[in-house]
C-alpha cells in the first residue's frame, strides 16, 4: 500500500474523535458501577427514628442508645455542670454553637439542648470517628487539674465538653453533632425526628 | 524432550524468556545480605495468595457471620488454624521484607537513574499492599478490624468540599456496615491482588530491562567482554537462584519461629481488642494500628489539626515517590557518599522506627512532644537530602566493582 498520498490532518481527525467518542462511551460505563457503592436503598430505609425513656437516668450518668447504627449518648447533667461549662468558654473552638451544621436550630444554645439539664450527642468523634469515652471526673490525673469533666477520644486525644463543644489545640475540628430530636412527654425523646422545643 | 521444547517454542517464546530473565540475565557478582529481600517478597506474594485462597473457602464476608466464620476456621477446620496463623503472619512478613527491600534501595542509590520507574512501580506496590492490608484487617470483623476502618476511612473525610460524600461512598452506608465488610472482601481477593501482580511484573521487568544496580553502586554493563556480556556479571540462574534458594530456607525458618510460636505478635500482628466482635457503639479504650502502619499513625497524632494531619501523614508517603528527583548525588552507593548522607539515613531510619513505637503508647505531653520531633525529622531526611545531595562531597567511585 502506498503511503505517499496519506491525508494526516484527515487521520489525526478520526484518531482523535474516535479516541474523544470511546472516553466518552467509557465514562457512561463507569456510572453504574460508580454508583453501585452508594448506600443502598435498603440501607437508606434503615435509621428510623428511636424512642427513648429517660426516667431512670440519674444525674450525672450517661446513657447510650443505637440511632442509624451509631451510638447516641444522652446525659443528664447538674445544675454545678451548667455553671461550669460557662466558664469554660475561652478554651474552645466554637463556644456558641455557631457552626450550624453541628445541631438543629433548637439546640444552638449555652447548653446545646432543649432541657438545659438533659444533653443528647451523636457519640462520634469529629475527627476520625472514634466514640469518645464519657469522663465525668473532675480534675482526672490524665486530663488536667483543669477537667471539668466532658469526652475525651481515646483515638486522637480530643477532648468535649459535656456540651459536646471541642476544646482548642485537639484534632477534631468540630463540636459533637447533636442529632434531631424532640420530647413526647417529660421523660420520653424520640431521636431522628424534629420538632419544636417540649 | 529437546523435540517437546522445540514444539512450543516455535509456537510461543519459553527458551527466550528463561534467558531473558533467568539462564542470561546478568546479575552483579557482589550482591550482598541485602539482596535477597526482593526474592523474599515474592516468596511472601505466593504464600499469602495460596494461604488467602483457602480461608476464602471457609470464611463468610458478612456483617452477621463474619466473626464466627473466623473462630470457626479457627476450632472447627482442619488446620484451619495453620492457614489462617500463615496468612496473618505472613502480611506482618510482607512488611518486614518490603521495608527492608526500600532500606536497601535507600543504602545503594537504586532509585537513581536509570532505574526511576522501578522505583515508582515499587512505591505503587508499597501502596497497593497497604490497602491490600487494611481492608484485609477489616474481615475478621473484630473490633480492632471495625474502629480501625473507621477512622482510616474517615481520613478522606479531611478533603474539603467533597470529603464526606467520599467517604459515603467508600463505606456504602452511613456507617461501617455489611456493605462495607462485603465490598473490601471484593477487593482484598480480587481486586487488589490482580493489581498487585501486575505492578511486581512490571517491577521486574523494568528491573531486568536495565539490570541490577549492586553495592557499589557501578553499571555493570559499561564493562563488557567480547561478547558483550558484563565482565562483573554472573548469570542469575545457576548462581543467585542457588544462593536465594537458601535465603527463603533461612527466612522460612524464622516465619515458622514467629508461626508456630508467636502467631499473634504479642498483640502486634493480631491485636488483642480483635478478639472481641465488632461493637460500633463502643471504641477500644487504647486503639493502635497494626505495627507496620504505626510510623504514619504517629505523624497523624502529632499534628492538632485534622485536614493538616492527615495531609502530613498522606505526604510522608507521597514523599517517597519523589525521592530519585530529591536526591541529587550522582554516586549511587553510600559506600563512597558523604557522612552528611550517612548521618542524615542513620537519623531518618531512627526516626521510622521510633514513629512506630510512639504510636503505639497512650498519648501524653512527652509522647506528643516526641511524636513532632520524630515526624520534623522523618521529613527533614528530605529536605536536607535536597540541599546537600546537588555539591556532595564523595570518595572516588571504583570503574569495576569490588568485592
Amino acid at each position: 500500500m502506498s503511503t505517499d498520498n496519506v491525508d494526516t490532518g484527515r487521520r489525526r481527525f478520526l484518531v482523535t474523535s474516535t479516541s474523544v467518542v470511546a472516553a466518552v462511551g467509557a465514562g457512561f460505563v463507569a456510572v453504574p458501577f460508580l454508583s453501585s457503592w452508594m448506600p443502598s436503598e435498603r440501607a437508606k430505609n434503615a435509621g428510623a427514628p428511636v424512642e427513648v425513656d429517660i426516667s431512670k437516668l440519674e444525674e450525672g450518668r450517661l446513657m447510650i442508645v443505637e440511632w442509624q447504627s451509631k451510638p447516641v449518648w444522652i446525659v443528664k447533667r447538674s445544675e454545678k455542670t451548667l455553671s461550669d461549662l460557662v466558664t469554660l468558654d475561652n478554651n474552645l473552638s466554637d463556644p456558641a454553637s455557631e457552626n450550624v451544621d453541628q445541631q438543629p436550630a433548637y439546640a444552638q444554645n449555652a447548653n446545646r439542648s432543649i432541657k438545659p439539664e438533659i444533653s443528647i450527642l451523636v457519640g462520634i468523634c469529629t475527627h476520625l470517628g472514634c466514640s469518645p469515652t464519657f469522663r465525668p471526673d473532675i480534675a482526672a490525673v490524665d486530663l488536667g487539674a483543669d477537667w471539668l469533666g466532658g469526652f475525651f477520644c481515646p483515638c486522637h486525644s480530643s477532648k468535649f465538653d459535656l456540651a459536646g463543644r471541642v476544646y482548642q489545640g485537639v484534632p477534631a475540628p468540630t463540636n459533637l453533632v447533636v442529632p434531631p430530636h424532640k420530647y413526647l412527654s417529660d421523660n420520653v425523646i424520640i431521636i431522628g425526628k424534629d420538632g419544636e422545643a417540649a | 524432550m529437546g523435540n517437546l521444547l522445540g514444539w512450543i517454542d516455535d509456537r510461543f517464546p519459553l527458551t527466550k524468556m528463561w534467558n531473558e530473565h533467568m539462564g542470561e540475565y546478568y546479575a552483579p557478582k557482589n550482591f550482598n545480605f541485602w539482596y535477597i529481600f526482593g526474592v523474599l517478597a515474592l516468596v511472601v506474594l505466593v504464600i499469602q495468595i495460596v494461604s488467602g485462597i483457602f480461608l476464602t473457602m471457609h470464611y463468610k464476608p458478612d456483617a452477621a457471620l463474619a466473626f464466627a466464620s473466623v473462630e470457626y476456621i479457627m476450632r472447627d477446620v482442619p488446620y484451619g488454624w495453620l492457614i489462617r496463623y500463615i496468612h496473618s503472619t505472613g502480611a506482618t512478613a510482607f512488611f518486614v521484607v518490603v521495608y527492608l527491600h526500600m532500606l536497601r534501595g535507600l543504602m545503594y542509590g537504586s532509585y537513581k537513574k536509570p532505574r526511576e520507574l522501578i522505583w515508582l512501580f515499587g512505591m505503587f506496590i508499597y501502596l497497593a499492599l497497604m490497602a491490600e492490608a487494611f481492608m484485609g484487617y477489616l474481615l475478621p470483623w473484630g473490633q480492632m478490624s471495625y474502629w480501625g476502618a473507621q477512622v482510616i476511612i474517615s481520613l478522606f473525610s479531611a478533603i474539603p468540599v467533597i470529603g464526606d460524600d467520599l467517604t459515603l461512598w467508600i463505606r456504602g452506608d452511613f456507617v461501617i456496615g455489611d456493605a462495607t465488610l462485603n465490598r473490601f472482601f471484593a477487593l482484598h481477593v480480587i481486586a487488589l491482588p490482580f493489581v498487585l501482580v501486575f505492578l511486581v511484573v512490571a517491577h521486574i521487568l523494568a528491573l531486568h530491562e536495565v539490570g541490577s544496580n549492586n553495592p557499589d553502586g557501578v553499571e555493570i554493563k559499561k564493562t563488557k567482554d567480547a561478547n558483550g556480556i558484563p565482565l562483573d556479571g554472573i548469570p542469575f540462574h545457576p548462581y543467585y537462584s542457588v544462593k536465594d534458594t537458601l535465603g527463603i530456607v533461612v527466612f522460612l525458618f524464622f516465619f515458622s519461629i514467629v508461626l508456630f510460636y508467636l502467631p499473634d505478635g504479642g498483640g502486634y500482628m493480631l491485636e488483642h481488642a480483635n478478639f472481641i466482635a465488632a461493637d460500633a457503639l463502643k471504641t477500644p479504650e487504647h486503639i493502635a494500628p497494626v505495627w507496620y502502619f504505626t510510623p504514619f499513625y504517629a505523624i497523624l497524632r502529632a499534628v492538632p489539626d485534622k485536614l493538616l494531619g492527615v495531609g502530613a501523614m498522606g505526604g510522608a508517603i507521597v514523599v517517597l515517590f519523589f525521592l530519585p528527583w530529591i536526591d541529587r548525588c550522582k554516586v549511587k552507593s553510600i559506600r563512597y557518599r558523604s557522612g552528611i548522607y550517612k548521618a542524615n539515613l542513620i537519623v531518618f531510619c531512627v526516626s521510622f522506627v521510633v514513629l512506630g513505637w510512639l504510636a503505639m503508647q497512650p498519648v501524653n505531653e512527652t509522647i506528643t512532644f516526641l511524636s513532632r520531633l520524630f515526624s520534623f525529622l522523618y521529613f527533614a531526611f528530605f529536605a536536607v537530602l535536597y540541599v546537600t545531595s546537588k555539591n556532595e562531597s564523595t570518595k572516588p567511585v571504583p570503574d569495576r566493582v569490588t568485592s
